[in-house]
C-alpha cells in the first residue's frame, strides 16, 4: 500500500509538474525553498486544492484522476492534515478538538486507541483546556493527535514545526520521531529545514520551481545539500556498548565512536557535516579524532576554489566540502581509497522522550 | 405597582412579543442570506441591494406596499387567506411581518461582518477531519459567528421595538392586536389630556433601549471570551 501522485498545474506564471509515490510506514520529506511547491501538494493530497490535470492513489483509492473525472472532496479523503498553524478550533476544549475527527471518522479506534494516542503525545493534562490556553509546542501535539484520531489513510504534515521557537521545536521532535517508527500509514512531511528532514525523512523529495529535481532515500540525498552549512551524510546506526568512555555506533559500512547515543540497541541518526569530514590519503595516526573510516571516492565536483568529494564506506554515502587545491594536492579521484577523518557527529533520536517513559 | 396601566402593559408586552417573534423568524433567512453573501456569485450586488432596500424606503410606502401586496383582496394574501387561511392584515403577525422585513438588514450585515472576519482555515481543518457543509456550518461556522448573530439580532430587536409607519399603515392601530408602544405613544397624544401617559410610556421605552444596550454588552463580552477570541 502506498500514496501515489501525478499532478500538473498551472497558477500564474508557476507551474506545478510533479510525480511521485511514498510508501507506507514510511516519512516521505517533501524538501525545498519557499515556493517550490510543496505546500500545493499537500493541498492537492487532501484535495483542498484541485488540480487541472492528474491523478492521485491513496492506498489504493483513487481520489483524483481528472482524465475520468473523479474528484473526491476534502472531507471523503481520509487525509490527516497538520497545518503550519494548528488550527485548532478555538471554541472547543482541547478534548473536543482531539474527537472531532474521531466522531466522523467511518473507522472509529477504540477507547484503548485513543488513550494510546492522548498518552503518545502526553496530551493527559490538557484535554480540558481551550486552545487559547496553550503554549505554540502543545498546540502542535494537539493538533497531531486530533489528525491521528480520525484514522486516517495518510498523514500530512505541513510544516508543523515552522512557526515554532527552536525550543519548542525541539520539544516535539521527539514525539513526531516515535509516530514515524510506530505509524502504519505513509507520513507526508513538509519542510524547509534540512536537519529536521535528516533527522525525521526515509525517502526525500527534492523540489524546486514546482519540479521534482531528485528523489530518493534519505541517506543518499541529503548529503551534499545546504548551503551554509551543508550536510556532510545522514547514517542511520543502532548503538553499542560502551568502552573507555566512548560508546559504539553501528552503521551499515562501519562503526562510530560516540561520547552518548543512548542505551544500548537504540536506533538514532547520525548526522555529520560536510565541512567536519576531512579526506587523508594514509591513515592519519596521532590524530585526536576517534573516527576514521576508510572510503571510496566515488565523485569530485569542483566549483571555483571549493570542492565537493563524494566517497562511499560500504553502503553509506558522505560528502566533504574541502578546497580545489586540496583536491589537486591529495589527487582525488573516482576509485581513490582514502580515509575520512570525521571530526563531529550528531546523534538523535536515542530514546529519550519528554514526560515519562 | 400602578405605575402603569393595563393597556399599557398589555402595549409593552405586545411590543415584545412582535419584536422578538420577529427577529426570531427573520434570524435563519438572514444567516442563509449572509452566507450567501459572504461568498462571490453573479448578481451579488443586486442582492445585496435588495436587502438593504427597507434602511432606505419610507416606512409609510413599505407599509402600503404590505397592504397591496398582503391585502385579503389582493393577490397573494388572496391566495395566503383562501389556501392557508393566514391573514397578515389588521393582525398582530402583519406587524411581526412588517417588523421582520425592516430589521433584516440590521441581522445580516451583523452575521455577514462575522462571516467574512472568519478564519477560513478553521473550515479547511474541519473539511479534512471529515465534516461536510452542513456539520461545519453549525459546529464550526455559526458558533464562531456567534457575537455576529447576537449582535444582529438586538439590534433588530430594538429597532422592531420602535417600527412604527410600517405597522400603522400595514395593521393599523388596534389594542391588544397591532397597537405596540411607538403607537400607544402617538394614540396617547392623540387623546386630550393623555401627555402624562405619552411620556410615562415614553420614558419606559427609553428605559427599555437602556436595558438592551446593557445587555448586549454583557452577553457580547461573554460569548467573545467563550469563543476564545
Amino acid at each position: 500500500m502506498s500514496a501515489e501522485i501525478a499532478i500538473r498545474h498551472t497558477r500564474g506564471s508557476f507551474t506545478l509538474d510533479v510525480a511521485f509515490t511514498a510508501a507506507s510506514g514510511g516519512v516521505t520529506a517533501l524538501f525545498g525553498p519557499s515556493g517550490a511547491g510543496k505546500t500545493s501538494i499537500v493541498h492537492a493530497l487532501a484535495g483542498l486544492m484541485r488540480p487541472a490535470q492528474g491523478r492521485i492513489v491513496l492506498e489504493g483509492r483513487i481520489v483524483l484522476d481528472t482524465a475520468a473525472g473523479i474528484f473526491v472532496p476534502p472531507e471523503k479523503r481520509r487525509i490527516g492534515l497538520v497545518f503550519q498553524d494548528a488550527r485548532l478550533f478555538p471554541h472547543m476544549s482541547v478534548e473536543r478538538n482531539l474527537l472531532f475527527g474521531w466522531r466522523r471518522s467511518p473507522e472509529r479506534a477504540g477507547p484503548d486507541e485513543i488513550a494510546r494516542t492522548v498518552a503518545l503525545l502526553g496530551l493527559e493534562k490538557l484535554l480540558a483546556r481551550a486552545p487559547r490556553h496553550l503554549s505554540g509546542g502543545e498546540k502542535s501535539r494537539v493538533a497531531l493527535g486530533r489528525a491521528l484520531l480520525a484514522s486516517p489513510d495518510i498523514l500530512l504534515l505541513d510544516e508543523p514545526l515552522a512557526s515554532l521557537d527552536a525550543a519548542r521545536r525541539a520539544e516535539i521532535l521527539p514525539w513526531l520521531e516515535r509516530l514515524r517508527d510506530i505509524a502504519r500509514i505513509p507520513i507526508f512531511y513538509v519542510s524547509h529545514s534540512l536537519d529536521e528532514v535528516a533527522r525525521l525523512a526515509d525517502r526525500v523529495v527534492l523540489l524546486d520551481g514546482g519540479r521534482v529535481t531528485a528523489e530518493g532515500s534519505v541517506f543518499d540525498l541529503l548529503a551534499g545539500l545546504g548551503a551554509d552549512k551543508p550536510l556532510g551524510a545522514v547514517l542511520e546506526a543502532r548503538a553499542g556498548d560502551i568502552q573507555d568512555g566512548l560508546q559504539t555506533l553501528m552503521f551499515d559500512g562501519g562503526r562510530l565512536l560516540v561520547a552518548d547515543a543512548g542505551p544500548m540497541g537504540a536506533r538514532v541518526r547520525v548526522r555529520i557535516g560536510a565541512d567536519d569530514i576531512l579526506i587523508a590519503r594514509e591513515a592519519p595516526r596521532g590524530i585526536s579524532a576517534n573516527n576514521i573510516l576508510p572510503v571510496t571516492i566515488s565523485k569530485v565536483r569542483l566549483d571555483g576554489p571549493r570542492a565537493e568529494v563524494e566517497m562511499h564506506c560500504g553502503r553509506a554515502r558522505l560528502v566533504a566540502r574541502v578546497t580545489a587545491a586540496s583536491v589537486s594536492r591529495l589527487e582525488l579521484a573516482p576509485d581513490v581509497a582514502a580515509f575520512a577523518v570525521i571530526k563531529a557527529v550528531i546523534v538523535e533520536g536515542g530514546g529519550a522522550f519528554p514526560g515519562k517513559v | 405597582m400602578r405605575f402603569l396601566t393595563p393597556d399599557e402593559i398589555e402595549a409593552l408586552l405586545l411590543s415584545l412579543k412582535i419584536a422578538s417573534v420577529a427577529v426570531a423568524v427573520a434570524m435563519p433567512f438572514a444567516i442563509a442570506t449572509a452566507l450567501l453573501l459572504s461568498r462571490n456569485f453573479p448578481g451579488k450586488t443586486l442582492l445585496d441591494g435588495i436587502v438593504q432596500l427597507p434602511l432606505v424606503l419610507p416606512p409609510v410606502a413599505m407599509g402600503f406596499l404590505l397592504l397591496v401586496i398582503f391585502g385579503t383582496r389582493g393577490g397573494l394574501g388572496g391566495f395566503l387567506k383562501d389556501h392557508f387561511g393566514i391573514v397578515f392584515v389588521f393582525r398582530w403577525t402583519g406587524a411581526v411581518l412588517a417588523s421582520a422585513i425592516f430589521t433584516f438588514p440590521f441581522q445580516v450585515r451583523s452575521i455577514r461582518l462575522a462571516l467574512e472576519a472568519r478564519d477560513s482555515g478553521l473550515d479547511e481543518a474541519a473539511r479534512t477531519l471529515g465534516a461536510s457543509w452542513l456539520d461545519r456550518l453549525v459546529n464550526i461556522t455559526l458558533p464562531l459567528a456567534l457575537p455576529g448573530l447576537i449582535a444582529g439580532a438586538i439590534t433588530a430587536f430594538a429597532g422592531a421595538l420602535g417600527e412604527f409607519g410600517a405597522i400603522i399603515t400595514f395593521v393599523s392601530n388596534i389594542p391588544g392586536e397591532t397597537r405596540t408602544l411607538p403607537l400607544a405613544i402617538y394614540t396617547a397624544l392623540q387623546t386630550p389630556g393623555g401627555e402624562a401617559e405619552a411620556a410615562r410610556l415614553s420614558a419606559l421605552s427609553i428605559i427599555l433601549a437602556f436595558l438592551f444596550l446593557w445587555g448586549a454588552q454583557t452577553i457580547m463580552r461573554h460569548t467573545t471570551e467563550k469563543a476564545g477570541r
